[in-house]
């Protein structure tokens, strides 16, 4: 009575054939990156050390450590942020919590969303006209924080949008009906439930940008400086910058370096991603409602 | 249309003095963008009673109660509405009047128990710190306010040994109750419910009807709900509204026994709706 007529049996039959072929893909898209990170580790993990994160480099990069471009990096990433958190996040609370539902906020959002495809270089262009010339910031740290800043912009304005939207509507109009105003709704019951979707998105799509190239060679990334920088109005060493250089124009570099210095590259964001993973998964453990 | 809505006030209670009425709607229409959803509504609430709102689905029983808190203004001009709603007398489409104070006066029961992600003590205390936020209340003060608003919604006993809990951990029946408690510390004139046992069980429907009857006489209730027993049950007077109009207000006990409206005994006796 229950026994599998002809049909059941063809179904079945189909049914594991695409199962296979969607698990495929599945390991397709997870071996490039597997393959990226073992042939960094197996030829540049021998160069990466304590030492090699902390001298400076010498001979051109050919010898020494990546201590400048390291250090540079990580201004680059950090007034990156200062300058984009609070006017990505002030925008989207605005955009989420404020803006009536009309033409004129659809055509923004759109204009936010169309933003995030224009390509770095275009950015890198913007940023010369803009910061280094008409600001006369110099090829600065600045300059080229802020360039990565507007670049970054439109995902933060998007990670924060989705966290604030992600808190249910239910508990504004709770406030609402109290007699709360949209600010006070938004201070104390929105953001204390948005804030650690907030920062970890945030976090995510801007310490990407470390990994970035062009926006930076112009505006504020040099391809060779002795010293560490000493403020934002100075120019700096930068990892993606430094790699660039050594694989491209440096002759007779040795491999271990150019891997070395790629991999603690790599390290560096996946570390930030996996951190930010982490504190979400930690707070959202926290929370329910 | 005008005329007939006009007719069918007359099936109202008596008039009363209007200072004796805690909600006073006169000839409210209210559109929806061009979607009218009101049409020249009526309504009279006496102070200190609990007044039902029941009609078929669509029929704009939660406009017209968020027409009251002004709370359909979230909207946006999307949202017009004429004629005139008073509260306790003061016309509350004004344009002095401060939300908040509306707010303040008149609270708000929704369906799905809506408490907020915080402890139940700091849900108590959420609108009363909003109002008040420019005087000072010591920790015992605030205790006080706490107790004594859980203890008229009848939940004290249920949550005093942890007030510092998650709200949204609590049983429907008693977020629900929390709900009411919420808007108890800023002494509301009127509280508005819309369908606020739809949610729950048959056992805390029960209760919360109970509840309601405790609260009634300091405050003003308006109810809608669905669930015609519960007019009977839980309200002095009930009032029926089809496709955006009032048809017949009354007493509980005359409009379910001698409906004057046709439409109105179609709909107790289960007809459409
Ligand atoms: N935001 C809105 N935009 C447009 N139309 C709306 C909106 N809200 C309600 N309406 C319409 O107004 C009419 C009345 O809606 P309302 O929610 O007041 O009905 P209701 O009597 O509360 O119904 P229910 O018993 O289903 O809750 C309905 O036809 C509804 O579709
Ligand atoms: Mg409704």
């Amino acid at each position: 009575m229950f026994a599998a007529s002809a049909l059941n049996e063809r179904n079945r039959r189909v049914e594991g054939i695409y199962k296979a072929l969607f698990g495929l893909m599945t390991v397709l898209l997870v071996v490039p990156v597997l393959i990226i990170l073992g042939v960094l580790i197996a030829k540049g993990g021998p160069a990466v050390s304590f030492e090699f994160l902390f001298t400076p480099p010498t001979d051109q990069g050919r010898q020494g450590g990546i201590l400048m471009p390291l250090i540079g990096t990580i201004w680059l990433v950090v007034v990156a942020l200062i300058a984009s958190v609070p006017i990505g996040v002030a925008a989207a609370i605005y955009l989420s919590e404020y803006a009536p539902e009309n033409w004129l906020t659809r055509l923004i959002n759109l204009a936010i969303i169309n933003l995030a495809g224009v390509p770095s270089i275009v950015h890198a262009l913007f940023g010369v006209g803009a910061f280094v010339v008409f600001f006369e910031f110099g090829i600065s740290i600045l300059a080229a924080s802020l360039t990565l800043a507007i670049m970054t912009l439109p995902v933060v304005i998007v990670a924060t949008r989705e966290s604030l939207q992600a808190v249910p509507m239910a508990f504004r109009e709770a406030c609402w009906n109290m007699g709360a105003t949209r600010w006070q709704t938004i201070r104390k019951v929105v953001l204390p439930n948005a804030i650690s979707g907030i920062l970890t998105g945030v976090i995510l799509e801007v310490s990407r940008s470390a990994g970035e190239t062009a926006p930076i060679m112009f505006t504020g990334a040099v391809t060779f400086l002795p010293f560490l920088p000493t403020g934002v109005l100075e120019p700096t060493m930068a990892m993606s910058l430094h790699l660039f250089t050594i694989s491209n124009s440096v002759p007779n570099m040795p491999d271990e370096i150019k891997y070395g210095t790629a991999l603690v590259l790599i390290s560096m964001v996946l570390i930030m991603n996996a951190a930010s993973i982490a504190f979400r998964v930690y707070l959202r453990g926290k929370k329910k409602w | 249309m005008a005329d007939e809505s006009g007719a069918i006030t007359g099936a109202a209670p008596p008039k009363r003095p209007a200072a004796e009425l805690a909600i006073d709607v006169e000839q409210v229409s209210l559109w929806y963008g061009t979607f009218q959803a009101l049409f020249e509504v009526d309504l009279q609430v006496q102070s200190g009673s609990i007044t039902a709102l029941i009609g078929p689905s669509g029929c704009g029983k939660s406009t017209l109660l968020r027409s009251v808190n002004r709370i359909n203004e979230r909207l946006g001009d999307y949202v017009r509405t004429t004629g005139s709603i008073r509260v306790m007398g003061h016309d509350v489409l004004a344009d002095g009047v401060d939300l908040a104070q509306l707010r303040k006066q008149v609270g708000m029961v929704f369906q799905r128990p809506n408490p907020l992600p915080l402890s139940i003590r700091e849900n108590v205390l959420f609108g009363h710190r909003l109002h008040r936020a420019d005087e000072k209340f010591s920790k015992a003060d605030e205790n006080q306010i706490v107790e004594e608003a859980l203890t008229e919604v009848l939940l004290w006993d249920e949550v005093k040994d942890r007030l510092g809990q998650r709200a949204t951990e609590l049983s429907l029946e008693a977020q629900q109750k929390l709900c009411i408690a919420r808007l108890l510390p800023v002494k509301p004139k009127v509280i508005l419910m819309d369908e606020p046992t739809s949610a729950l069980d048959p056992k805390a429907t029960e209760t919360l009807e109970h509840l309601l009857w405790e609260l009634k006489g300091e405050y003003t209730i308006l109810i809608v709900t669905h669930n015609m027993a519960q007019a009977r049950r839980a309200s002095e007077e009930t009032a029926f509204m089809l496709l955006g109009r009032m048809v017949e207000h009354r007493s509980t006990e005359d409009l379910f026994l001698t409906p004057r409206e046709q439409e109105t005994a179609d709909y107790i006796e289960g007809r459409y709706g």
